[in-house]
């Protein structure tokens, strides 16, 4: 009894420090970002002497941080607001009128899911000039029009997650509210919306994944430097020539602490969210 | 339930118009692009060359050899994704006390974006491996690919992780209890009863990776940036760099089209094979 005892201590001892190693180039960044240049390249494994915040005064100056931040949360939350209410109210429509045209339109949706991003980023940027230069609205390097974009890419993974769940609700809860005088409007909003909220959940933490770390496009429709979203500014930051790695990893890590903060707040929702969307999609 | 058109019109309109503009409208223009030759220049004619894009795929070398390498590099990652991901799922899916600190633990990675991701681990194959005297492993082309294979996987292998928990879970207990009393052995529960259960998950796993692996862009541009001399350089970079760097907007376009068209036959093995086991089940 007493030897099943200590392997199982054992067990979660190994277990605590492969995890530990697992994460050290985590560890790396960390403890370099703190130290000077001769203590770094003395041994990198050790820790700081003393916690020097220099190269996180110079690191944040130099990528703009402030702004950076401020654009990625802007853009992020403005379209997965958006991205919430135009999926499930379209897709709540789908399902209830059941026709021809739902149909082919949520078909369309649902195939264009595997068209990669690669396959349609030229002819989109010529789309999206053509519109600046002819319409009059500016489409490209502007925060607005990407998040115009990322509606229209996250479209069909959003209507698809909550075509799922709208299906499988009775539709005698909305009957009954219309025959007690409700507009389709009311119906949504009051009943059938507060009752999709996992999906809502869902949903936000895959695109919350996916817009914020995305590069790709915002590379290609951001120029200006008031614009840059954080893998904008990280990725012209590490574009420069020279690069200081001491002042590179104390970048990375402020990189790294937003998505820490979310992870620790909302760490149920996110394991549960990516495992729904894996499933599903 | 009836509803109005004029409801419909209102729900579902505002989402499918931008849709249209941002995915329907490009991709259709894309596969006119892909038959014309261009500089990207508006001021530059373009003149329309048939299909001798798609065969000057044939015998473009960087091309071919990048292509090559994506297939080599996928095939491997997805093994190593899957073997790592299913070990850490097994393993913290156990009574371990820790078991849920590890699972919160090797989740991290999947969190970080690809492109910050390729730069930690820039750090690590370059002035960490300097300081141990390992030499930097990212200006040598098969140490190069090591290394993307090495960082793919620490990426992934907690997104599947959290999928094949998924499906150890959905495991009936009275199963496992009926091996054990049989007096099976731990890999033969492993193996005969465990493996043949999660059928599910490993298809999903198989072809997320697949998919996204093929896809790679992120970590590939972060980490080695196509160097040592283009010998590292990816599938979506070279379209990437054949239209926006080398200004061959018809020919990129075909290569965008190619790898639509693969992408799109994986999706489809994919459904189709996941569609019989649902029948079967």
């Amino acid at each position: 009894m007493k030897s099943v005892k200590t392997s199982k201590v054992f067990a979660n001892i190994a277990l605590m420090i492969f995890c530990l190693l697992y994460l050290f180039p985590i560890y790396l960044i960390l403890t370099n970002s703190f130290k000077s240049r001769s203590e770094m390249y003395e041994n990198m494994v050790a820790l700081p002497s003393k916690l020097s915040l220099k190269y996180y005064e110079s690191a944040l100056g130099k990528m703009n941080f402030a702004i950076s931040i401020k654009n990625s949360l802007i853009l992020t939350l403005v379209s997965i607001a958006i991205l919430v209410i135009l999926c499930s109210m379209t897709a709540w429509m789908f399902v209830r009128s059941k026709n021809k045209l739902s149909g082919a339109l949520f078909g369309i949706l649902v195939a264009t899911m595997l068209i990669p991003f690669q396959t349609i980023m030229m002819p989109l940027m010529q789309e999206m000039n053509w519109i600046g230069n002819h319409v009059g609205v500016k489409m490209t390097d502007t925060i607005p029009g990407l998040v115009f974009m990322y509606i229209g890419f996250g479209a069909g993974m959003g209507v698809f997650l909550y075509h799922g769940f709208i299906s499988s609700i009775p539709v005698s809860l909305e009957e009954a509210a219309i025959i007690d005088g409700c507009n389709t409007w009311r119906v949504f909003w009051k009943i059938v919306f507060p009752m999709l909220k996992p999906t809502t959940m869902t949903v936000i933490i895959l695109d919350v994944i996916w817009i914020w770390n995305d590069y790709l496009l915002p590379s290609l429709t951001l120029k200006a430097k008031a614009n840059r979203t954080i893998p904008i500014s990280t990725a012209k930051f590490f574009g420069q020539y020279t690069i200081s790695w001491n002042e590179a990893m104390a970048a990375l890590v402020v990189t790294i602490i937003p998505v820490a903060i979310f992870y620790l707040a909302c760490q149920k929702y996110i394991i549960k969210g990516v495992a729904a969307g894996a499933v599903k999609g | 339930m009836k509803i109005r058109k004029g409801w419909y019109a209102l729900f579902t309109f505002p989402l499918m118009f931008i849709f249209f503009v941002v995915v329907i409208i490009p991709f259709a223009i894309g596969i006119g692009f892909s038959f014309v030759e261009w500089d990207g220049l508006a001021k530059h004619a373009m003149s329309f060359v048939g299909f001798d894009n798609y065969l000057r795929v044939f015998t473009d070398a960087r091309f071919l050899q990048s292509a090559g390498r994506t297939t080599v590099y996928t095939l491997i990652s997805v093994v190593f994704v899957n073997v790592v991901g299913l070990i850490f799922a097994l393993i913290v899916t156990t009574k371990l006390k820790t078991a849920n600190i590890a699972r919160t633990m090797l989740f991290v990675p999947y969190l970080i974006g690809g492109l910050i991701l390729g730069y930690i681990w820039k750090s690590v194959f370059s002035e960490f491996f300097l300081s141990i005297d390992w030499g930097n492993w990212l200006t040598d082309k098969t140490k190069a690919m090591i290394a993307m294979i090495v960082v793919t996987t620490w990426q992934m292998a907690g997104y599947v992780m959290i999928v094949y928990i998924t499906g150890i879970m959905a495991i009936p207990d009275d199963v496992l209890e009926a091996a054990n009393v049989d007096g099976a052995s731990f890999l033969r529960t492993l193996f005969s009863v465990k493996f043949p259960l999660l059928m599910p998950s490993f298809t999903i796993c198989l072809f997320l990776t697949l998919s996204n692996c093929f896809k790679v862009y992120d970590v590939n541009i972060a980490l080695t940036g196509a160097g040592p001399n283009y010998q590292s350089e990816m599938f979506s970079l070279n379209i990437y760099n054949e239209i926006f760097d080398l200004s061959n907007f018809g020919y990129g376009q075909a290569k965008a089209i190619i790898f639509f068209l693969i992408i799109a036959v994986i999706t489809m093995i994919q459904v189709s094979i996941t569609k019989k086991r649902e029948v079967a089940m």
